[in-house]
């Protein structure tokens, strides 16, 4: 018999995933928010923009507009979309009560978290390219593919403003893997979908509020929120790695521990409802 | 109904092997020092009343729930330490589970999946054996409890095992549903599967099962035959004549009548062997008790489990019949 591995898994996963709502939840958020926000832009009547990066060049090049929702997308959005699933995958089997199913199959429990992880990390993936893309057509359709102004007041044209956009959310992934894993783990210890998504959006609140905290803003670099900004070190000349390293490694220590935390609670708990 | 044919050896490691198997949760022990063995091709049945610890045990046997202390082995491999031990096992404990938002044939090969590739191919007859190919395309979140009881004899068919664990596979079904699951259980049987069935139904159990273990609070009171269990009993028997204060002078004379009491307005007693009750229906003729009855009174599955559960069925008759009175000598 050809044993089954964590591709199995995963592959189920992503099926079980297109067949729940709250996928389409999320991801339709993905969608319709840029979407939303650029009919927003094109109603405005002061064209001017708002107070915040990018916000005077949204008139300007449609490729501020996935810059803009990722700025803003950090504050709850983009961690409330990815907690969806991620706080949902394993506490969902606790209740349907279908861990004890799978877990009486031809497959051992780090297959099956190994799998679950991926897919949880593939909808978040998803999500975020999903919206970042539908920012960049929209954008594009109201303001034009036009070159970019970086923060350092230079101009990179259309393509390499892609370019960057799309690295940018690669850079913007990071936090979220780190959501990701916290969601793994109130998942799996919480063993209740509501608790785990309310918790891992909370816990993502509560580094911002550590941040704008007198007193602790020497925390700031160290905070998972200010993470979500890493990637704005690609729109400096000359791009400035500091933000992104400082991203990898920060969101390394909020992530691997839990992840770690999770696996062993799903490796070593007991199944006893269901 | 047909199941694939699985034979047996003789020479393997026992399906199950359990020994000194102990779960306790915080002051709370839910299994206590239980020791079983299932032999390849018994139909054993689990019994105990709710909250004996049967569901805990099997939960541990298939390796959900680890144990605070003790072994389990099936085929001699150890389902704590991987999930290869679960290879030539299925079952469901409770009631099986699936996802309500995938059809019935998706959760199949879903399972099937999870198996190795192999099991994809046995998906439709897995379907049809339990009758459920015409409702194989619907959300499994609209069956009914007894549909999924039988999803979940189909979800363990996929898996061709030599083991099967059903824990309360009849409950919740209607009568049909029963009747049908227990000629499915008869013919995993007769087609040579062990298999290990924990339920409520001591009749059912009483006409599927070779061999029982009986717990009570977690710890196994009995272990083994249940012809054995029944002999080791004796058999109870009643007793009408046309003079029964005179008929119960007789029984109290004579030798190898036990436990004689009155039930029922019927005398009731054990007797040490066949040859006994002859010379008492003998001596009753000659003290004019003509007999209207004499019969013997086979003892149920039930009632003993009642006895080795609750305590003595002798005392928990006397108790709860007014009508029963000791008789003493």
């Amino acid at each position: 018999m050809k044993r089954p591995g964590v591709l199995s898994v995963y592959r189920w996963e992503l099926i079980k995933l297109r067949y729940q709502k709250r996928t389409y939840l999320g991801l339709g958020a993905s969608l319709i928010v840029p979407i939303i926000f650029v009919v927003a832009i094109h109603f405005r009547h002061d064209r001017r923009g708002g107070d915040f990066a990018f916000a005077s060049y949204l008139t300007r090049s449609g490729l501020a507009v996935p810059l803009v929702i990722m700025l803003f997308g950090a504050v709850w959005m983009f961690p409330l979309i990815t907690a969806l699933v991620a706080g949902d995958i394993f506490a969902s089997e606790d209740h349907n009560g279908t861990l004890k199913t799978i877990l009486t199959r031809s497959l051992e429990r780090g297959q099956i978290f190994a799998g679950k992880a991926l897919a949880a990390a593939t909808y978040a993936v998803a999500a975020i390219l999903l919206g970042g893309t539908v920012a960049v057509i929209a954008g594009s359709i109201q303001s034009g593919f036009n070159s970019l102004q970086t923060l350092s007041g230079t101009v990179v044209s259309a393509p390499k403003g892609l370019e960057l956009v799309y690295v940018g959310l690669l850079v913007y992934l990071i936090p979220i893997g780190t959501v990701v894993c916290i969601g793994l783990l109130l998942s799996t210890i919480t063993r209740n979908s509501a608790a785990a998504v309310v918790g891992t959006l909370m816990v993502s609140l509560l580094f911002q509020l550590i941040g704008i905290l007198p007193g602790l803003t020497g925390l700031q670099p160290y905070l998972l929120s200010t993470q979500f900004n890493a990637w704005q070190g690609l729109l400096r000349t000359p791009i400035d790695w500091s933000p992104i390293i400082r991203a990898a490694w920060v969101c390394a220590m909020y992530g691997v521990p839990a992840m770690a935390a999770a696996f062993l609670v799903f490796l070593r708990r007991d199944v006893a409802g269901g | 109904m047909s199941v694939p044919r699985r034979g047996s050896d003789t020479d393997a490691p026992p399906p199950v092997e359990v020994r000194g198997l102990v779960k306790r949760y915080g002051e709370l022990t839910a299994v206590d020092g239980v020791d079983l063995t299932v032999r390849a091709g018994d139909v054993y049945g689990y019994l105990g009343p709710n909250g004996a610890g049967k569901t805990t045990s099997l939960r541990m046997m298939l390796g959900l729930i680890r144990p605070t202390s003790g072994s389990v082995r099936l085929f001699g491999r150890d389902p704590q330490q991987s999930v290869k031990a679960l290879d030539d096992v299925a079952g469901f404990v409770e009631a099986p589970t699936f996802y309500p938002y995938l059809t019935a044939r998706r959760n199949l090969e879903l399972l099937a999946a999870y198996d190795g590739d192999e099991a994809r191919s046995r998906v439709d007859h897995a379907l049809a054996t339990v009758e459920l190919t015409g409702r194989a395309r619907d959300r499994v979140g609209g069956y009914s409890h007894g549909m999924k009881q039988r999803l979940g004899i189909a979800a363990a068919l996929l898996r061709e095992p030599k083991l099967m664990i059903l824990d309360e596979p009849a409950t919740g079904l209607d009568p049909a549903g029963m009747r049908d699951m227990r000629q499915l259980i008869r013919g995993l049987a007769e087609q040579g599967i062990t298999v290990v069935l924990s339920s409520h139904l001591l009749a059912e159990v009483e006409e599927l099962c070779n061999r029982v273990a009986i717990v009570r609070e977690g710890r196994i009171v009995y272990e083994g035959m249940i012809s054995e269990l029944k002999r080791g009993a004796g058999t109870t028997y009643r007793l009408a004549t046309t003079d029964d204060e005179r008929a119960l002078a007789v029984c109290r004379a004579q030798r190898g009548i036990n436990d004689l009491r009155v039930q029922h307005q019927r005398i009731c007693f054990t007797a040490s062997g066949e040859a006994a009750v002859a010379e008492l229906s003998q001596a009753l003729v000659e003290a004019g008790a003509l007999i209207h009855t004499l019969a013997p009174e086979t003892v149920t599955l039930e009632d003993l489990f009642f006895s080795l559960t609750e305590g003595r069925d002798g005392d928990r008759m006397a108790s709860e019949d007014p009508d029963s009175v000791e008789v003493a000598r």
